[in-house]
């Protein structure tokens, strides 16, 4: 049993026929090919999966996509405009923030959303903010780094 | 043109990874894609007395439902591919299925091949299984007592190899030694946690009979011969691919039983098939690492000069001998029991110890973290009975630069090294002096900081293939390369490797447009695809740069001999008459004569005036097989303060001077220290994966397994020194686990200094606020709280 659904994905109305009990996260890689947002757990700590929900991070591991319905879902792929990157991505490059590259698609998401509520964190508010985001590879040590540097750009 | 040798060079990685344009295995889909779910055993050990699978292969939307009476003699056992020579070694055939028993929870019953993922995680609920169950047995020591429950029966008491090592006379060092000192030592069970749990995507050409898979691996080319051999497929009939990789840390290295299960389900059912593990079943089913029981001793002088060292360990394997898992508490082990010191007399018995548990293999380290460990451990708990300074023991024991290179009681032979250069630094930059001072006065205010220092060298670059195939190792050990220049001049670098995080498409390039003159942008890397690439054994051991970099660099130094050659022809010059200059061969003494990297690689390839009995087309390749390992090595020194209160340890200072020789590109060289300090701090502090005694994993999820996160771990200050190695022409060193091996001993050092004046000695790690707190109570003469 499917239902179809209506989202905005990264600025694009999307319409797709969902199981109910489908996760946000499956319908945007199985369904609408944007497979730039990853799984990384099934308890939803590793953060993999965030995306911006009207722009607010979510795991949308932990979001039904039939709860998305009518809303604005923002994820790694929507992040560029017009093919300039976003200052974070450019900073990620720039400090070495990224290795297997696997969790840096959520922890651009989740600091996005943290940038945009708290333009100038500190240290410890970056580290605060990632919380929800695992890294396996980078020691988290230069993805402060590069949320700082992001946050000195803006 | 700058070199780029040395420069810090931005990754070239990274655009895709940034913008979600990577590729990762569980990305891939193919037309008319089957989806796999595998039920798993929740019991540790059990008969298997029924396994009735027809509710499910009626359920909507399967496919197929294969057990392991159905494959049984169709395939192979899933392989051990490190026969230690004599140790005994049993390795009991590990079906890819059960037929008639299970021996972990999540040993594999029955795999369901469905239209989509939900219906083939469903119809696995469908599935009627009976389990006898059995006495399980999680604990690698008990499990070798008498009367334990037997895992496999053609292996009593559970003991797959006992290997021992001897250099030296340990026994008389020990009987004579003035000074000895013990520890019982367990080096906790945990779990690699690579980000992206393990993918599968099979397809299957009936036409031609080429089976293709899409895995997440870190040797793609290990994984091709050994789905030959599980699969009865011809090696030139199966091409491994193994696109973007999300992190590995030694548990993408084995053959597992499920990528071969889907390639098995691709070719029965006529469709691709994709397998993708949930955490969960990640947790339970991809390798663990570690899991010592260690009884370790060491002895020495009254004045601090370390004469022996003697172990022995009960090193859990889980249920089967996973693909390299005799070789990591062994090879990778033992023979590194001199640790960076002059220790002259070692021996260590180590018994491999099959339990109901998830097969344990090689992880970030990979038994040198557990040798450096027990040494660094050993040698804190040596100076405290003697009354010295750690650090002045570690000044007096560590190999001298003279002496290098050195040959240790184990046999074998570091290759260069300043040790004492790298110690001195460290012990400078965190100033060792003023923190002691200052952890005086703390302690006269009862503030309990502690300072802990761990001197390591680790042996990688692996490795010579003589002494692969003199370890029983299953494969060689060398690296190749192809470099192939187009008619317009760019170049592509296929290579045997597969990195997965380390950044060599970026240093690979690097050396390739250093050697050619050209743009960096003119140059690829191309990994992880059999069909493409020369034959390569992996990405591991910290031996891609070491041994794979090396090869790059070597098939490029013939094709610049082959454009020598060709210029010297195209200007009418002998070859002693030109040089390399800006990317030109041009004769001596004449700029004007000369012919750029660009035309020699257009004229190469068109082939219109080539020397006589010069082949046509630009392309080289070459294999490097080094003369050694590469032992990269340092000194890290940590600073920490305990809460006696609430157990809880805050890490103030980390501070590392690693060598690994010549950066090709420092900036990934502080990534991998970065990232291996972290995964040794959260050994040392938080990661424990836990049996019960039912042999129920209850550290089964990524909420109950501590992996550290962003608020928990400190700033790492790296510093480095710089000693060439001999035995590659690069003078590289790996550095991708030296962090790892370092980091766990120094934490725990720091605690149990800190907490030297209640008179704890050691605490077992992870040294999670409860055990210090519990070591705090227990304690003599208290102090702290109550």
């Amino acid at each position: 049993m499917t239902r179809s659904i209506t989202l905005s994905v990264n600025g694009v109305a999307r319409t797709v026929a969902v199981e109910p009990r489908a996760l946000l996260a499956h319908v945007l890689r199985d369904d609408l090919n944007l497979t730039g947002t990853h799984i990384g757990c099934d308890t939803s700590q590793c953060g993999a999966c965030t995306v911006h929900l009207d722009g607010r991070a979510v795991k949308s591991c932990t979001v039904l996509a039939v709860q998305a319905e009518g809303h604005q879902i923002t994820t790694i792929e929507g992040l560029a405009s017009d093919g300039t990157l976003h200052p974070l991505q450019t900073a990620f490059w720039e400090k070495h923030g990224l290795q297997c590259g696997f969790c840096t698609p959520g922890v651009i998401m989740t600091a996005a959303d943290l940038l945009g509520s708290n333009p100038k964190p500190s240290e410890e508010e970056i580290r605060h903010a990632l919380e929800g985001n695992y890294c396996r590879c980078t020691g988290y040590q230069n993805i402060v780094e590069a949320i700082k540097a992001a946050a000195a750009t803006a | 043109m700058p070199t780029l040798f040395g420069s810090g060079i931005k990754r070239r990685e990274d655009p895709r990874l940034i913008t979600g344009a990577g590729t990762f295995t569980d990305d891939l889909k193919l037309p008319g894609l089957t989806y796999a779910a595998i039920l798993r055993s929740p019991y540790a050990h059990a008969k298997l007395t029924k396994v009735d699978v027809s509710a499910a292969a009626k359920a909507p939307g399967v496919v197929a439902v294969i057990t392991g009476k159905d494959i049984a003699g169709k395939v192979n056992p899933v392989p051990c591919a490190w026969n230690v020579p004599g140790c005994d070694l049993k390795t009991p055939p590990h079906p890819m299925l059960a037929v008639d028993r299970v021996r972990y929870v999540g040993d594999g019953v029955a795999m369901v091949v469905a239209e989509s993922r939900a219906a083939a995680r469903d119809a696995i609920d469908l599935i009627d299984v009976d389990y006898d169950p059995l006495t399980p047995v999680v604990n690698p020591e008990k499990a070798t007592e008498d009367g334990a429950p037997q895992v496999h029966a053609e292996v009593p008491k559970n003991i797959a190899f006992t290997w021992v090592v001897n250099g030296g006379d340990a026994a008389k060092a020990f009987a004579e030694a003035p000074v000895r000192v013990s520890q019982k030592i367990v080096q906790q069970r945990l779990l690699p946690t690579a980000m992206e749990p393990r993918a599968a995507v099979a397809s299957f050409n009936r036409a031609t009979g080429q089976l293709t898979l899409w895995a997440t691996s870190q040797n793609p080319h290990i994984h091709r011969f050994l789905c030959s051999v599980m699969l009865n497929v011809p090696e030139h009939k199966v091409r491994v691919i193994s696109p973007d990789v999300g992190g590995g840390f030694g548990s993408k290295i084995p053959a597992y039983a499920d990528e071969a299960l889907v390639c098995h389900a691709a070719m029965t059912v006529g469709r691709p098939v994709k397998w993708t593990e949930d955490r969960s079943e990640n947790y339970k089913v991809t390798i663990h690492g570690r899991d010592h029981i260690e009884y370790v001793e060491m002895c020495g002088t009254q004045d601090g000069t370390i004469t022996g060292i003697r172990t022995r360990v009960y090193a859990g394997l889980g249920a089967y001998a996973s693909t390299a898992a005799p070789g990591v508490p062994t090879i990778l082990h033992g023979l590194m029991y001199s640790g960076a010191y002059t220790i002259p007399n070692i021996h260590g018995t180590v018994y491999g110890v099959y339990t109901t548990t998830t097969p344990v293999d090689a992880y970030r380290g990979a038994g040198r973290p557990e040798a450096t460990y027990l040494i660094e451990r050993l040698v804190d708990t040596y100076a405290r009975e003697i009354g010295m300074d750690p650090a002045d023991v570690r000044r007096k024991n560590l190999i001298p630069a003279d002496k290098m290179p050195y040959t240790v009681a184990t046999g074998i032979t570091y290759d260069s090294g300043n040790y004492h250069g790298a110690f001195e630094r460290a012990l400078d930059l965190i100033d060792y002096k003023g923190v002691r001072a200052e952890q005086g006065k703390a302690r006269k205010e009862g503030r309990y900081l502690g300072i802990g220092i761990s001197s390591y060298t680790e042996v990688c670059g692996i490795g010579p293939s003589q002494v692969a195939g003199a370890v029983g190792f299953g494969g060689g050990l060398y690296e190749s390369a192809i470099v192939r220049v187009y008619p317009t001049g760019v170049v592509r670098v296929y290579i045997g490797t597969r990195p997965h995080g380390q950044g060599e498409e970026t240093t690979f390039a690097q050396i390739v447009a250093d050697e050619f003159g050209v743009p960096i942008e003119n140059v690829e890397i191309v990994a992880g695809d059999t069909e493409a690439t020369p034959q390569g054994w992996g990405t591991y051991g910290s031996r891609t740069t070491a041994v794979g970099g090396t090869a790059v660099k070597l098939a490029a130094g013939k094709v610049k001999e082959k454009i020598k050659k060709l210029a010297a022809h195209l200007l009418e010059a002998s070859e002693g008459d030109l040089e390399w200059q800006d990317g030109k061969f041009q004769v001596k003494g004449s700029p004007g004569q000369a012919k750029a990297f660009g035309e020699l690689a257009l004229m190469a390839n068109v082939a219109w005036n080539m020397p006589a009995g010069m082949e046509a087309g630009l392309e080289a390749s070459a294999a490097f097989d080094p003369t050694n390992f590469v032992f990269p090595y340092g000194t890290h020194v940590s600073t920490v303060e305990v809460d006696v209160e609430t157990g809880e340890v805050k890490v103030l200072r980390y501070v590392c001077v690693d060598d690994c020789g010549p950066h090709i590109n420092p900036m990934i060289v502080e990534g991998q220290v970065h990232g291996g300090v972290i995964q040794g701090v959260g050994e040392a502090l938080q990661e424990i994966a836990i049996y019960d005694d039912e042999g129920q994993l209850v550290t089964g999820t990524m909420m109950d397994y501590a992996v550290p996160k962003a608020s928990q771990m400190p700033r790492i200050e790296s510093h480095y020194t710089h000693t060439p190695s001999p035995v590659n022409p690069l003078g590289v060193k790996g550095i991708g686990e030296a962090g790892t091996i370092a980091s766990a001993p120094c934490i725990v050092n720091a605690v149990c200094d800190a907490l030297a004046p209640l008179g704890i000695t050691h605490i077992d790690k992870p040294l999670t606020p409860a055990r210090v707190w519990a070591a705090i109570q227990g304690a003599k003469g208290g102090g702290g709280a109550r």
